[in-house]
């Protein structure tokens, strides 16, 4: 057969600048990952770099948000190969916001981290599985293709599990064991959910899954989107797969939970909301009822938890899970308001929960203990701590002044919208979710700041150690962008309606990677 | 033939859910494994069977002449083996590590992380 009548497979055109970038933070964490190792020597010199390579990926993301906000998801396609062939890196305004909040708080936990350096984090290889682990997040954040996401969980994954056991004390490898574990197996569920996805449609480009996707059957897409479902919502800690949390967030050092909590299950819902609402989105209408049950039974039970734990770091672990059920009620609830507002969720949540992490390392510090019940007094020692934790407890539970209360009033307006008793339930769910939040971190601030200090006697002793300037002002920067956000909410607010758009009406992304729709 | 791999991926992920399900460490580990090697078997018999053709194109030839194999499916697989293959490796020492802190292989007796004598709500508020 003669060469002219085959269909195009390269593209013949050069790649444009802009999407150069889309793939250029990924280079830039994998090979700052790679310098790192080589110098994992020299502590000076790994915090320079790791910093500089951090900062040189917020650059091209900010650049990258700033094109996409303006002119709409943007695509490359490895080795220039012609769509769905090669692997697509797809940049959308969800993804590149996401990744965003994600380098500002690695870049923020570095900072926070260098003062505990190498005592408390273990070994040379903290920086380089830092920046391994937001080359996993940015990856699974950017990424067009199904299987490559799978790729970029498994490098978050593996990049956790080395963070988790850095030390290597016991109550660490007791809690990785644990973490581990479910991780794995939930990515493996992933996987089989891919193999039944590629059996179906023969592709795994996310934009030509959308297009084939109406055609296939639809019993089984919605056995292979509840596959789904349970590996994402087990990588993000939903109900009713949600104990590996608390049982493995609090033990490594106040640094990595706080990076952990920050970007972890964050990608898990992520993953969750592009494939169900914007992937699959025949199949979400089946899923409904599950996911409304799920969303309410994780609003609700992760503030509860948080209220009936002792261990300051535990109960953090507990709002976050509460956390992921706001997202779950914008997965349940597919208007322009819900998806907004679960959107703005992951952003607020990211920045949120490492910053609550941060401070409770800032007050294990300071006390030298864990357990809520022997801290006491710490307003008196502390006054710029209390303001700290307080406010940032009112921004998780949505109070306004601060970030947390945007991502709220969307979620509550995209619930009135759709009505009904679905959108009467899931409301009710996120405002007893909001109050059952105050009160577990009012009662957490109420027991260490407020009363009196526990006499020698009925604390275990703990060994104080200084907070240094750099704690102050890793945990001091992510608070400003919070207050800052709350305050002038409009940026913020139009990049995730655009964003929300293009997940509900994907004509635009599809076209960005170079795929035209087919009408079924 | 696809209903016989259809059938064995079936017993594969029985039997890798059945060891998933036991206390020790060890036999998660395996039960994790055969798992893995069922969900690899499971892509391959999801991209079809065919008679071994190698994916080839013949010489002087812009396509391959007539019905092949499909390459994807063993090039995802691959990967997949890969990934697999690292995090047993990084379980398997982190079980073998738990064993020497801990001293135990028995999920059930590792409560550093989750104290049983914790105490029970309600406390103070």
């Amino acid at each position: 057969m003669a060469a002219h009548d085959l269909p195009p497979a390269m593209i013949e055109t050069a790649t444009l600048p802009m999407a150069w970038v889309v793939v250029l933070p990924l280079v830039l964490a994998l090979m700052g990952a790679a310098l790192l190792l080589i110098v994992r020597r020299s502590h000076g010199l790994s915090f320079v770099l790791a910093l500089v390579s951090v900062l040189a990926i917020i650059a091209c993301e900010i650049t990258l948000l700033l094109h996409v906000f303006e002119s709409g998801p943007v695509s490359m396609t490895m080795a220039k190969w012609l769509p769905p062939f090669g692997i697509s890196f797809t940049a959308d305004a969800f993804g590149a916001s996401f990744a965003l909040a994600a380098a500002v708080v690695t870049l923020v936990v570095l900072i926070y981290a260098e003062p505990e350096h190498p005592s408390a984090v273990g070994g040379g290889s903290f920086y380089a599985l830092v920046l391994l682990l937001l080359a996993g997040v940015t990856g699974s954040f950017l990424t067009g293709d199904l299987f490559n996401l799978y790729v970029w969980f498994e490098v978050l994954l593996i990049s956790s599990f080395g963070l988790m056991v850095l030390g290597g004390r016991a109550v660490q490898l007791d809690g990785t064991v644990k973490y581990g574990f479910l991780n794995f197996l939930a990515t493996t569920i992933f996987l089989l959910s891919l193999g039944l996805l590629y059996g179906l449609l023969g592709t795994l480009n996310m934009a030509d899954v959308m297009r084939v996707a109406p055609q296939a059957n639809p019993a089984a897409m919605a056995g292979v989107a509840a596959l789904m479902l349970l590996a994402f919502g087990m990588k993000a800690a939903a109900f009713p797969v949600n104990a590996w949390l608390p049982a493995s967030y609090h033990a490594p050092p106040a640094a990595i939970s706080a990076l952990m909590a920050g970007l972890l299950t964050k990608v898990g819902i992520y993953a969750l909301l592009r494939t169900l609402v914007a992937v699959l989105p025949a199949t979400r209408d089946v899923l409904e009822p599950v996911l409304i049950i799920v969303a309410i039974a994780t609003l609700v039970i992760g503030p509860l938890g948080a209220i009936a734990e002792t261990n300051l770091r535990r109960a953090l672990g507990f709002i976050v899970i509460g956390g992921i059920g706001a997202v779950m009620a914008g997965i349940a609830l597919p208007n322009l308001a819900g998806v907004s507002g679960a959107g703005l969720y992951i952003f607020h949540a990211m920045l949120t929960m490492t910053a609550l992490y941060l401070v409770a390392g800032l007050i294990e510090r300071q006390t030298g203990q864990s357990d809520t019940r022997y801290i006491g007094g710490l307003y008196a020692t502390s006054a710029p701590l209390s303001v700290l934790f307080l406010v940032l407890v009112l921004a998780a539970a949505g109070v306004p002044p601060t970030l947390g209360f945007w991502p709220k009033v969307q979620l509550l307006q995209g619930g009135l919208q759709t009505g009904g008793w679905i959108g009467g339930l899931l409301v009710t769910a996120l405002l007893v979710n909001a109050v059952l939040t105050l009160i577990a971190g009012t009662r957490l601030w109420a027991h260490m700041f407020w009363r009196a200090a526990p006499t020698p006697a009925e604390a275990t002793p703990g060994e104080p150690l200084p907070i240094g300037r750099l704690h102050w002002l890793g945990s001091g920067v992510l608070f400003a962008l919070i207050i800052a956000a709350g305050l002038w909410p409009n940026p913020m607010m139009e990049v995730v309606r655009s964003g929300a758009a293009d997940m509900l009406d994907p004509a635009r992304y599809v076209s960005a990677v170079g795929l035209a729709e087919v009408t079924p | 033939m696809d209903y016989v791999l259809a059938a064995l991926v079936g017993c594969f992920v029985a039997l890798g859910v059945y060891l998933l399900l036991s206390r020790s460490l060890i036999r998660m580990l395996l039960g994790v494994v055969i798992l893995g090697n069922g969900v690899n078997l499971l892509i391959f018999t999801a991209g079809r069977l065919t008679l071994q053709i190698a994916p080839i194109v013949p010489p002087g030839l812009d396509q391959p002449d007539g019905a092949i194999a499909n390459p994807l499916p063993q090039a995802l697989i691959l990967t997949a083996i890969v990934i697999g293959f690292a995090m047993f490796s990084f379980l398997l020492v982190l079980a073998f590590r738990t064993y020497q802190t801990l001293d135990a292989d028995n999920t059930d007796t590792m409560r550093l992380a989750e104290p049983v004598d914790a105490p029970q709500p309600p406390l103070s508020y």
